[in-house]
């Protein structure tokens, strides 16, 4: 019977004795992932409060942000800072695709699993049984943290789409026309939103997870 | 044949290159990665004199280049079936609908700056001119679109006809309703930029730009300037009237 290996091709046993011998020192996130992390966050909560800011000037849902809540505070600073921002968003999302595929990050430390998996670990994190191991990325993690890189990537796409709609025409065609592909960037923020609640949820109940997102201290923990 | 106009950029990398550089002395991204920091940058609205506000304004440059370079002279904008245009369609203007002006008495056209021929111009004599439909897509900087139905003088067309100098940078509009915008001279020769002097096939009434107004679809709603009074060729930037609050001048689609 084979046993069951972690990504690096090793067995929990091995694993277990390598880290009781000091013999893996790897962090939890390597530097880059941890420079393009912070950098990405800042981006991506300037193009919240400045979106909200145009989404203000022609509200699509019975709502508006207060003003307090918006980066600009009207509609024209509010393009400034997106538009600006945009630029490092783009850049810090093109270094971390290109840095995920490279070091094998994306496959296979973050390959989504199958429903079962995944149905398990929920079931286990939601009666808080599910260890949390830095380093590693459970089913539901997996999950997650694909779902949210293709939002941010259908964003950044529909962003295009209605900022250029004759130029990239092609673009907002393939996604049914400049009103639906706005709609859709909307649909994409209030997504990458709700699992902004859900991390940030899951950081306040672990804390050592920012710790390990911030220095090289947090170390990959045994199974 | 289509002849091919010279595309002028609107500035030159020489003229940015301060403002480029000052981007990351004013450290722009410094100030961003602190949340305390954003607390800060929430009051940037770009009328104050802070460097953020000077960064904000030189971003705005940078992307006018790169829409620029990204502007296809060639390429048209969708054009619709006459079922696709919105109705009721919607008024908009820096003021309400009741504010609308009559066409002044003894109207002309005007067009100065770098042309031959600075002639005004009537109704009667624009209509005189090849004429040209569209039923495109209006979108505004706001966000929301319509659909709507446009004829008149193609833009290329006219300013060929009072000979303009095309290498110009600039083309000014200005309204008798105190409104102005302007665009780069590639854009007002693009074959589907006209002087509309119908709406749905009609006369254009004051609220939609009576007797004339600009209808560009490469570009967003607020550069189709209504109720025009005179056309500017010129070099020097012109600005425009929510351009100089800090809407992006270019405002390509």
């Amino acid at each position: 019977m084979r046993r069951p290996v972690d990504n690096a091709g090793r067995t929990r046993g091995e694993v277990v004795d390598q880290i009781a011998q000091g013999q893996v020192r790897r962090p939890a996130h390597p530097l880059p992932i941890r420079i393009m992390h912070w950098i990405g966050a800042t981006a991506i909560i300037c193009m919240f409060l400045s979106g909200w800011a145009i989404y203000n000037a022609s509200p699509s849902l019975p709502f508006t942000f207060p003003r307090g809540l918006t980066l600009g505070g009207w509609l024209a600073a509010g393009i400034a800072w997106h538009i600006s921002v945009m630029w490092v968003l783009f850049a810090d999302g093109l270094a971390y695709i290109a840095y995920g595929i490279a070091s094998k990050h994306f496959w296979p430390d973050l390959r989504p699993t199958g429903p079962r998996a995944v149905l398990r670990d929920l079931s286990d994190a939601l009666r808080f049984r599910l260890a949390h191991r830095l380093g590693h990325y459970n089913a539901v993690q997996r999950l997650l943290y694909t779902a949210v890189i293709l939002c941010l990537c259908l964003a950044v796409l529909t962003g295009l789409s209605i900022w250029k709609p004759v130029q990239l025409g092609w673009l907002t065609r393939l996604f049914g026309g400049y009103p639906l592909a706005r709609n859709i960037h909307l649909g994409m923020m209030c997504c990458i939103v709700v699992f902004l609640a859900v991390h940030l949820a899951l950081v306040a109940i672990y804390p050592r997870t920012l710790v390990s997102m911030v220095t090289s201290t947090g170390t990959e923990e045994a199974p | 044949m289509i002849e091919r106009p010279r595309v002028v950029p609107s500035v030159s990398a020489a003229e940015i290159a301060p403002e480029v550089a000052g981007l990351s002395r004013r450290g722009l991204l410094r100030k961003g990665l602190s949340l305390g920091g954003l607390a800060l940058l929430t009051g940037c609205d770009l009328s104050t004199h802070s460097g953020v506000d000077a960064a904000l304004w030189a971003m705005l440059g940078f992307n006018d280049r790169v829409q620029a370079a990204l502007f296809n002279p060639q390429r048209l904008a969708e054009t619709y079936p006459a079922s696709a245009i919105t109705r009721p369609f919607r008024f908009n203007a820096y003021y309400p609908v009741w504010e609308t002006r009559p066409v002044p008495d003894g109207w002309r056209l005007a067009v100065t700056g770098l042309v031959a021929d600075k002639t005004p111009w009537t109704v009667e004599r624009l209509r005189s001119l090849p004429q040209q439909a569209q039923i495109t897509r209006h979108i505004c900087i706001e966000g929301w679109s319509q659909i709507g139905q446009w004829s008149g003088v193609p833009l290329h067309l006219f300013l060929r006809r009072v000979g303009a100098d095309l290498r110009a940078r600039y083309v000014a509009f200005t309204c008798f309703d105190d409104y102005s915008t302007s665009i780069d001279m590639a854009s007002a020769l693009h074959p589907q930029t006209i002087l509309a002097l119908d709406f749905e096939q009609q006369p254009l009434t004051p609220e939609w730009g009576a007797p004339v107004r600009l209808r560009i679809p490469v570009k967003l709603g607020f550069k189709s300037a209504k109720n025009l009074e005179s056309i500017v060729v010129t070099n020097t930037y012109p600005g425009g009237f929510w351009e100089n609050q800090g809407y992006d001048w270019f405002s390509g689609v």
